[in-house]
């Protein structure tokens, strides 16, 4: 971590208030690019909320936003990410728990009731499951639709197509059918990541090997 | 309409049962296709249940799948009245992660087509719901400054609407000769088409009487609804990102902020027409201090060179095929980058893996967040505050369904 500047102080100093407030939930915080990042512990979400929200030093009482991501590589292999704003301190800070298809994760609808439509969201996009949400229902896709969009392991055509059938008077439900292969190019250049001394580079050899 | 269940009783009389009432998805008051699903208590609103995502394109996946410059257009199609304030957004997401700053003309740019977006969204927001709750003229005399104001976009980059004008690195090109002027007049004339259009709305018997205290958001409940924007503000906080974090150097402008007191419809309406006088004053310090200079930055990394730099320059030309080809890498790390979009804080979360193409890009949309109140503000309200509630929260589906 680099030092603190005088600009990111008081970030620093919230970050180890958090840290120093709910010692058993706060696995990790730090501050990068200037932002409070706090990772805790998924059981204690809601008790970190409510202490941020209603602690005065922190007062983080809006719910900016809530989302999933998807690291399918991970034992666990979602992330569930608060941004919250305080707006008595002009402050964001970001707290992120983990989360897998089959744990899950408690609601936050008591803490902040803007939460609803996020975790239902959240809950369609990423099948991510919430305890003691009221009315946990898709949002954004269609009616009776399935599967969870934005994990990294559904395609981005999907599995289904609509189009309004003439013969049957109705809009009807097919696979999707491409006319050309869905086409995705690999532009990461070799050349960005060479690593190894190329044979016959003289000039590469002092700096790669320091101990030569 | 359904289930309209009336059954009679011995005595004669009759038990009147709650209706469920479709509002939608095709409605003209429903500013695009949203569903609201009604209990209805007679004429009394007992439950809202909005249905969205019926204009759901998936955004967020297309651009996990696309560089980081090919997502710029996906901005101007989220809230298609507003678009510029949202690809600057995505921009100082995308900077901040870069560690890139541009040069301060395109910050004047930015800012200056922000507040011209700013006026585009409310005359759009005001009219509409003028001709929602029954006036028909302000429709007819604001949106002939709206057309005047996608004339500017036309100018500076081709497009009426979508523009993909404000990109990672600064904006895409400089203003063309005589713009300054033709805004600066537009500006000079401007707020008197607000003052009769306020003539029209503000004192007005019918207009009062269907907004005045409806939809009332106190103060607490606007916070933890998460509103933000001149919702948050009419309702008394006085919150706006410009002042509190301000970004392209808002900290030089002088503007003030305008809050409401009472929270309802009204209120909404009357912030909503102060801002437009603001964003004026706002337009025309960037007229004036506006210094001269790049528009991009000096990176050829990140931007382009110019055209005429690559008919002679082979290297220039190997820039210019790699950005719009492979595009730039972004360093890993993640994000999230506000602004004052005119609906509220439009932020985006970034998640860089260190590809060329974003890991994940999360859009919060103020609008989404507005509506999911509806149930909440709507409830004991007639059947015919719906649209005059829904319009003063200033609801677009290409944001709220992404």
């Amino acid at each position: 971590m680099t030092e603190p500047s005088a600009l990111s102080k008081p970030l620093y100093d919230t970050a180890d208030a958090i840290r120093a407030a709910l010692p058993n939930a706060v696995l990790a915080a730090q501050v990068v690019r200037d932002e409070i990042i706090v990772t805790v512990r998924r059981e204690t979400i809601v008790e970190v909320l409510i202490a941020l929200r209603d602690d005065p030093r922190f007062s983080f009482s809006q719910l900016s936003d809530l989302c999933g991501v998807d690291y399918p590589e991970r034992a666990e292999r979602f992330e569930v990410v608060y941004n919250l704003l305080s707006m008595p301190r002009n402050q964001r800070v970001r707290v992120k728990i983990t989360a897998s298809e089959d744990t899950p994760v408690p609601s936050v609808i008591a803490v902040h009731s803007c939460a609803n439509w996020l975790e239902r969201e959240v809950w369609d996009l990423y099948g991510i499951f919430f305890t003691d949400h009221p009315d946990l229902r898709r949002i954004l896709t269609d009616y009776g639709f399935e599967g969870h969009p934005l994990r990294k392991d559904f395609p981005l055509t999907g599995y289904v197509e609509v189009r309004y059938d003439e013969d049957q008077k109705r809009v009807i439900y097919e696979p999707v059918k491409l006319t050309q292969d869905f086409r995705t190019f690999d532009f990461l250049s070799p050349w960005e990541g060479m690593r190894h001394i190329l044979p016959g580079d003289e000039k590469a050899v002092p700096a790669a090997k320091p101990g030569a | 309409m359904s289930e309209n269940a009336v059954a009679p009783k011995a005595d004669g009389g009759a038990e009147i049962e709650n209706y469920t009432l479709n509002f939608g998805p095709q409605h003209p008051a429903a500013h695009g296709v949203l569903r609201l699903v009604l209990e209805m208590d007679g004429e009394i609103i007992d439950r809202v249940d909005p249905h969205i995502g019926l204009l759901h394109r998936g955004t967020e996946k297309l651009i996990e799948y696309k560089t980081y410059l090919q997502a710029v257009p996906y901005f101007d199609r989220l809230d298609y009245v507003s678009p510029m304030n949202q690809e600057q957004s995505y921009a100082l997401a995308v900077e901040k992660l870069l560690g890139i700053e541009p040069p301060p003309r395109a910050k004047y740019i930015r800012i200056l087509f922000g507040e011209i977006t700013r006026i585009l969204n409310h005359i759009m927001n005001i009219a509409s719901y003028a001709m929602d709750v029954g006036a028909m003229t302000p429709f007819l005399w604001t949106f002939e400054e709206r057309e005047k104001l996608m004339g500017f976009y036309d100018d500076v980059c081709g497009a009426r609407m979508h523009a993909a004008y404000v990109r990672p690195g600064g904006v895409a090109y400089d203003l063309p000769a005589g713009l300054v002027e033709r805004i600066r007049t537009w500006a000079a004339e401007y707020p008197a088409v607000v003052d009769k259009m306020e003539g029209l709305l503000s004192e007005n018997r019918i207009f009062k009487q269907r907004t005045v205290d409806i939809g009332v958001v106190s103060r607490e409940q606007a916070v933890a609804w998460g509103f933000t924007g001149p919702n948050l503000r009419a309702s008394g906080v006085p919150w706006d990102l410009r002042k509190a974090q301000p970004y392209d150097g808002f900290e030089n402008i002088d503007f003030d902020v305008p809050i409401g007191r009472h929270g309802d419809c009204f209120d909404r309406y009357l912030v909503r027409v102060e801002e437009m006088r603001q964003s004026v004053r706002i337009i025309n310090q960037c007229l004036d201090k506006m210094p001269d200079g790049p528009v991009r930055v000096n990176d050829r990394k990140v931007m382009p060179p110019p055209r005429a730099e690559m008919k002679g320059s082979m290297e220039a030309l190997i820039h210019h095929f790699k950005l719009y080809t492979e595009g730039y890498h972004v360093p890993a790390g993640e994000v999230y980058a506000a602004t004052e979009a005119p609906k509220g804080e439009f932020a985006v979360y970034l998640v860089s893996d260190g590809t060329n193409r974003p890991y994940r890009c999360r859009i919060r949309a103020p609008g989404f967040v507005h509506l999911e109140a509806m149930d909440a503000m709507l409830r004991g309200h007639m059947l015919a505050d719906v649209p005059a509630v829904l319009g003063s929260i200033d609801i677009v589906f290409g944001e709220v369904d992404r």
